[in-house]
């Protein structure tokens, strides 16, 4: 509770999180299942451009949280900061 | 030294193959950047420098005109695929802009900056990423060189000796008889790779061969994902699948390939009908003749960038790298190559290298619709690799899926299939 609460504000930072990767580096964990476009398969879905940002976002927190099913999303959710979920739904998502 | 009328041919002849590359090739740009080694690191490489950095002149250096993947090698043992599914060229990538010399890079050399190839041509580099996969150690299991590997097949390096040969004796290797396995203690390439291979050998034993048996012999007690797979071993191969650690004297110590034995520490000789060694390793010679890696026979690089800590101007990425708590992994070998072409674009620059992030799934066919995964994300930190707290880890028990279980499996096999295809069309420019 206290992790998600620290998550959630941003408290927790990544070790040696100075800066922000950049997004086409951070998407890389992204492609290799999702496609270099984001564009899925094989019932990967597809990301590229169909989520607003907040949506997206949202998504990933709920797979952080174990609030939504899935199979591999949850553990990597949790490996990743809300700065950069903000940052992955530049990338990825609808542009605003 | 400078490049030489033969370098300059040999580049002139690696575009020419494949037709004019997109990207004007004068002369260098930005910078030049060398990649040795065409496989998950090495064409992750050229893929994205190619995309993120259109300044800088790219060139990838690769012996072989294709290349067919570890990844997925196993279900060719299954009789799920062929190899031709799983082997893919370099046009794409060179189409792209990607200079591709095909050639084996013989040498390295640091204070000049420019890589040998074996006919002698010089290539130039500012900075230099050396992907250069593994070697087998021959000779570390007793008795088991180059030669025992065509009795013994290793199906481990596709380019030196490909998974058909191993196929093949499993495929021809008459009901009742015993498929032999010997795997190796950390580190090797593809953690959870072995154990795959069980799966679809005993996958194919159990519908084609029923009255065979495998046996595994491992050096090491545990092993990725051993509660998934011992689950699954025991749900979908009872009575097929026998898996040895070194407690229970699974270290192979000889190999006797005119017996086709294998002996253990303890003096147990384990004759098979088809024997797979998957022998110790370690980084390639390029790396090694390179002064690239240290006393354990791996390269040790800085964990935010991949330069080495031993050459400077060069990168390693991929499974030659030391790189733990990260497996040496195909997927993460695409990661370890995006950081390292960042970091080089931006020394090159004068920049300092983006703060990274490494990320790792592993999937592994355990049987028909059943899939299983590891996932990891990795953050660096001082001298070190650290995987982020709280994330990443194993698929859940079936106990803790209930009623999910085998939707969950299948699932996972499913999208097994889906990274396959995606991170196979980017490697190799197909999306």
């Amino acid at each position: 509770m206290l992790r998600h609460i620290l998550l959630a504000s941003g408290l927790l930072a990544a070790p040696a999180a100075m800066g922000q990767t950049p997004p086409h580096l951070l998407a890389g964990g992204c492609q290799g299942c999702h496609g270099v476009a984001g564009q899925g398969g094989h019932g990967i879905p597809m990301i590229h451009e169909t989520k607003t940002r907040a949506e997206f976002v949202a998504v990933m927190r709920e797979f952080r949280d174990n609030q939504r099913p899935g199979t591999v999303m949850g553990r990597i959710a949790r490996g990743y900061t809300e700065a950069e979920y903000a940052v992955l739904a530049q990338h990825f998502a609808k542009p605003e | 030294m400078h490049a030489t009328r033969r370098t300059l041919l040999a580049l002139g002849a690696g575009a020419a193959a494949f037709g004019t590359p997109r990207i004007g090739r004068a002369q260098a740009r930005a910078g030049r950047i060398v990649i040795i080694g065409g496989g998950f690191g090495g064409a992750s490489a050229a893929r994205f420098a190619r995309d993120r950095h259109p300044d800088l002149d790219i060139t990838l250096i690769e012996r072989g005109r294709t290349f067919t993947t570890c990844p997925y090698g196993n279900l060719v043992l299954a009789g799920r695929r062929n190899v031709e599914s799983i082997t893919f060229s370099y046009d794409r990538l060179a189409a792209r802009g990607v200079r591709v010399v095909h050639a084996e890079a013989q040498a390295v050399d640091p204070q000049a900056r420019q890589v040998r190839l074996a006919d002698g041509a010089a290539v130039p580099y500012d900075r230099l990423i050396v992907s250069p996969g593994i070697d087998l150690r021959w000779g570390a299991i007793e008795g088991y060189d180059q030669a025992a590997s065509e009795r013994m097949p290793h199906g481990w390096v596709p380019w030196l000796q490909p998974i058909t040969l191993l196929a093949s004796q499993l495929h021809e290797m008459p009901d009742g008889g015993t498929f032999v396995m010997a795997i190796p203690e950390n580190p090797f390439r593809c953690p959870p790779g072995p154990y795959e291979r069980m799966s679809m050998v005993a996958e194919y034993l159990k519908t084609h061969k029923p009255r065979s048996k495998l046996i595994a012999l491992d050096a090491k007690n545990g092993f990725s994902k051993q509660p998934l797979f011992q689950e699954a071993w025991e749900e979908l191969y009872p009575g097929i699948v026998e898996w040895r650690g070194a407690s229970s004297d699974g270290r192979v110590m000889r190999a006797d390939p005119g017996e086709m034995v294998l002996e253990t520490e303890f003096g147990e000789r384990v004759r098979g009908a088809v024997i797979n060694v998957i022998p110790p390793q370690m980084a390639a010679r390029i790396a090694r003749d390179a002064g690239l890696a240290n006393q354990s026979g791996w390269c040790p690089v800085r964990p935010a960038s991949f330069e080495s800590t031993l050459v400077p101007n060069i990168h390693v990425i991929g499974d030659a790298t030391i790189a733990a708590p990260m497996p040496k992994s195909g997927f993460v070998a695409s990661s370890h190559a995006k950081q390292a072409v960042a970091s080089a674009a931006a020394l090159l620059a004068g920049r300092e290298p983006p703060p990274a992030v490494y990320f790792n799934t592993c999937y592994s066919h355990v049987g028909p619709d059943y899939g299983i995964s590891i996932v990891g994300v990795f953050r660096p930190q001082g001298d070190r690799f650290v995987e982020v707290e709280g994330s990443g880890g194993i698929s859940p028990r079936n106990q803790a899926l209930g009623a999910n279980a085998r939707e969950h499996r299948r699932l996972e096999a499913h999208y097994a299939d889906g990274w396959y295809d995606s991170i196979t069309q980017e490697m190799f420019a197909l999306a």
